[in-house]
Formats: C-alpha cells, sequence, structure tokens
C-alpha cells in the first residue's frame, strides 16, 4: 500500500491516521474533509485520482495540521516512530513537513527497523531535510523543481533560501545541476525534475525528458508540482519502474494541464479531473476515461 | 582511497550534517547575547550559546545557534524585543547570504517573480496576487491562503506572518514584486 505523509494548513486538523476516500469530490481522511488546494492536500488527491484510474486501492494518509510552527510535523513524526514498525507499505512519500534533521534521521531509522523496507519518495520540506542530513541516497525517488535541483546540487546550501548565486545562474542548464547533485551524494537514486524540460535521471545522468505540450501558465500555479508526485507515486505502487513510472507522471501532468487549459491565476482543483483521462493519453497514446491494469 | 580514508570521510560528513539545520545569530555584544537567549528560551526555542566559528569577523566572542528553517519566526521575535542580530547565517556555510537574484517571467496579463523556490504572480491590471508557487514548508499553503486575492497594496507581508525560510523568500518576491509593480 502506498502512504503519504504531510501537512495541512488548518490547525484544527488533528493528527490523522487513516486510509482516504471520497465523498463526491471531496477528499476525506478519518471523517475530516481535506480541501485539496495545494500542497499535501493536491498531491493526496492527485495520487486518489492516479490511484483509482490505475485500479489500485486509495493511498493511506498521516496528515496533520501545521501552519509553519512545526509543532504538527513533530507530532506527527513522534507518532511514526511509534507506528511504523508495525506497519506494512510499499510505498511512502514524505511532503510538505516541517524540515528537521533529527527527526528525519530518526525516521529513517525507524524504517530500517520495518520488516519489508519500502520505496521511499520525498519531495518539498522533507526533501530539504533529507538533503541536510546527507542521506540523501536513502531515498529512491526526489521530485524537485528547478529552484530546489539548485538547491540540491550546491552542497553548502542548507536551504533553497541560501542556494548561492552562480548556481541559480545555472538555473537553464538542468543537466549540469543534475551531475552536481549526485556528484556530491545530494540525490536519491533518481530524480524527476518539474521544469520547462522534465527530466528523469539517475547517477549514470539524463534517462529520459518530456517537453510536450507546453502550457506555460502552469510554471505559476501552486499545486503543479505536488500533482506530478503524487501521480508518479500511484505508478510506482502499480509496479511500474521509477524512470517509467516518472515519465508517464510527468507526460500525464502536462497533458492534463493542456486540457484545463489554465492561465496564471487557475488553480489545481481545475487541472485534477482531468488526471484519468490524461495518464490514459500518456500510457496508451489516447485520453479515454477507461481503467489501466 | 583506502577503507580506513573513506570510514572517516564519511563520520566527518555525518557529523556535519547532524548541525546542518541550524544557524546562527550574530550580535554586536555580550549583553545582547544574553538577553537574546532568555527571549528565545522563555519562548521555548531550542537554541545554544557557543563561540563562533573562525569565518566570522563581525560582532562578539558568542554566538546563539538555532533552528535556521524557523529564522523568520525567531528574528520577529527578537525584533519585537529591541535585540535584533547583526547578522544571521547558516551553520554549515557562515559566508552563505540569501538569494538576491530574482527571476522574472512575464505572461501579458500576469507577472511572475521567483525567489530562490518560491513565485509570487500578480495580475498587472489589479495588482491582485492570483498565485503562490513552490516551497515545501508548511507556512507556504497557509501563506497562499492569506494572500492569493488580495492587492500588493493589502496582501498580508509573508515577514509578518510567515514562519520559515520559505515564507522569507516569498517575502524577498513579494517585496520585489512592489518594486517593480507599484508607483513611487
Amino acid at each position: 500500500m502506498l502512504a503519504i505523509v504531510g501537512t495541512v494548513p488548518d490547525l484544527t486538523i488533528p493528527l490523522l491516521d487513516g486510509p482516504v476516500t471520497l465523498e463526491g469530490d471531496t477528499l476525506m481522511v478519518d471523517g475530516h474533509a481535506i480541501a485539496p488546494d495545494r500542497g499535501t492536500p493536491a498531491l493526496l488527491m492527485a495520487a486518489v485520482r492516479a490511484s483509482s484510474h490505475l485500479g489500485l486501492p486509495f493511498p493511506h494518509a498521516f496528515l496533520i495540521g501545521d501552519q509553519g510552527l512545526g509543532a504538527g510535523s513533530r507530532e506527527l513524526y513522534r507518532h511514526l516512530v511509534e507506528v511504523l514498525p508495525q506497519r506494512l507499505y510499499s510505498t511512502i512519500v514524505f511532503h510538505y513537513l516541517q524540515p528537521d534533521v533529527d527527526w528525519h534521521n530518526r525516521i529513517i531509522l525507524t524504517i530500517q527497523s520495518m520488516s519489508a523496507k519500502p520505496r521511499l519518495i520525498a519531495d518539498a520540506g522533507f526533501m530539504y531535510a533529507a538533503k541536510m542530513s546527507g542521506q540523501s541516497s536513502a531515498y529512491d525517488l526526489f521530485t524537485p523543481d528547478a529552484g530546489e535541483l539548485a538547491f540540491l546540487a550546491d552542497e553548502t546550501a542548507p536551504h533553497p533560501f541560501y542556494t548561492r548565486g552562480f548556481i541559480l545562474h545555472d538555473g537553464n542548464n538542468t543537466p549540469d545541476l543534475i551531475t552536481r547533485a549526485y556528484a556530491n551524494d545530494n540525490a536519491a537514486s533518481f530524480l524527476l525534475v518539474k521544469g520547462n524540460i522534465d527530466y528523469i535521471a539517475n547517477g549514470d545522468g539524463i534517462l529520459a525528458t518530456v517537453s510536450e505540450p507546453v502550457e506555460e501558465a502552469m510554471e505559476a500555479m501552486g499545486g503543479t508540482g505536488d500533482t506530478v508526485t503524487g501521480i508518479v507515486s500511484a505508478l510506482i505502487e502499480s509496479g511500474r519502474s521509477i524512470p517509467e513510472s516518472a515519465r508517464i507522471a510527468a507526460q500525464a501532468n502536462r497533458f492534463a494541464g493542456s486540457q484545463a487549459k489554465p492561465n496564471p491565476g487557475s488553480h489545481i482543483f481545475e487541472l485534477v479531473p482531468h488526471i484519468p483521462s490524461a495518464l490514459s493519453e500518456a500510457i496508451h497514446g489516447t485520453p479515454d476515461k477507461g481503467t489501466d491494469p | 582511497m583506502t577503507l580506513f580514508g573513506f570510514f572517516r570521510k564519511w563520520q566527518a560528513r555525518r557529523k556535519s550534517c547532524r548541525r546542518a539545520d541550524r544557524g546562527l545569530l550574530i550580535f554586536e555584544n555580550t549583553s545582547e547575547v544574553i538577553q537574546a537567549e532568555i527571549i528565545l528560551k522563555e519562548e521555548g526555542w531550542d537554541i545554544k550559546v557557543m563561540g563562533p566559528p573562525p569565518e566570522i569577523q563581525t560582532g562578539c566572542d558568542l554566538v546563539v545557534e538555532f533552528p535556521l528553517i524557523e529564522e523568520l519566526n525567531i528574528l520577529r521575535s527578537l525584533m519585537g524585543s529591541g535585540s535584533s542580530p547583526l547578522e544571521v547565517v547558516p551553520v554549515t556555510g557562515p559566508l552563505l547570504t540569501p538569494v538576491d537574484l530574482f527571476q522574472i517571467k512575464d505572461f501579458g496579463e500576469h507577472i511572475m517573480i521567483r525567489a530562490a523556490n518560491m513565485k509570487l504572480t500578480v495580475e498587472k491590471r489589479t495588482y491582485i496576487i492570483v498565485n503562490v508557487s513552490g516551497g515545501g514548508c508548511p507556512d507556504v499553503p497557509f501563506l497562499a491562503s492569506r494572500m492569493i486575492g488580495h492587492s500588493l497594496f493589502d496582501a498580508p507581508s509573508p515577514r509578518e506572518i510567515g514562519h520559515t525560510l520559505c515564507g522569507y523568500a516569498l517575502d524577498l518576491a513579494f517585496e520585489e514584486m512592489k518594486r517593480k509593480c507599484l508607483p513611487l
């Protein structure tokens, strides 16, 4: 089973540890409605749509309210350290969480004590903590955008806020930044870099790129990177290889964007309904809405 | 490399990584360090007073080590008590400075500014903030929900309501957008 770990910007949401369900179009976890605006809820909704299309069970969610003070993230970290050794997940995605190296390292130690080691995907704050901890290579996949790739490539930066200018200047030279991130052990086994051109890479180099169709407005829309991470997580859970899943997810997200016809003020809930047909198009070349086994 | 050499390098890397999420507050004199320590400990922050690394040429011979991600929140606390530091630097790179490069993209009716990992988009005609994207700290979705739909004139500043370095990066984009868009 796929498990997704993250926060929501609503302090009334307590620690939730339960399966995701849909009531109509509303995302529910343990009786709480979660608005899929951006961040982890957007990732969850994309993973739900993709899982449904692929004939998979819906993901399990670990969520908590946190608006940046970190108390919610730390409560969730404590809970994971307690419960993960008794759980069985094939893939765990870590997302919008307060970056904290000590807690990151305790989570990694806990995962090593699980009876079967899950595939590990990290994005957003937990990816920052993974890089800071020097343990990026413990992960199967990171899904950075261009700014975050520059941070991974800068071996001295403890956060994207401190990425050095000469590396940010290289923002258009994604292959060099990927090489630099791997050279300093600051990348997961695979990278899916989200940008004007999406890159799928590993330590040997670039494995694939996806560059069409282009919807310029998607760069401005909050949550478009989160939906890619949600889709790739479901594809990996379906048994596909990581590079194949990454290529399909990048392609499907572009097709979904193209179908949604967004402008820079569009919101992610306008894109999400197009994920099933976009996945079909990315897998089969036709945008039908059938289930892909 | 010998096995011993590899082990030594690995150990050194692990040791340096353990403090990679910490920053240093540099103050003019020891009294200010003590004052900051009292304020931050009273607020429950996990901080430590220590000697500065050799790269730091300014300030006194004590610094306060703090959780770097929460820089914005901690600076706001100190500023509110009249105890602002001279400088704030990451432990892993005392010479590192915040990003000062902005990438600007013109969409015709909208303009987007990126600072580090954060992007802010505004409708040119109305100055209304229409989108916030990027980032990975938990205050980003919170900031987006508070800023989107407001004009640059009346939107809350990320510096005032954000908590993390992502919030700080968004504030840089916000200030740059105001410089670009608003009449002097």
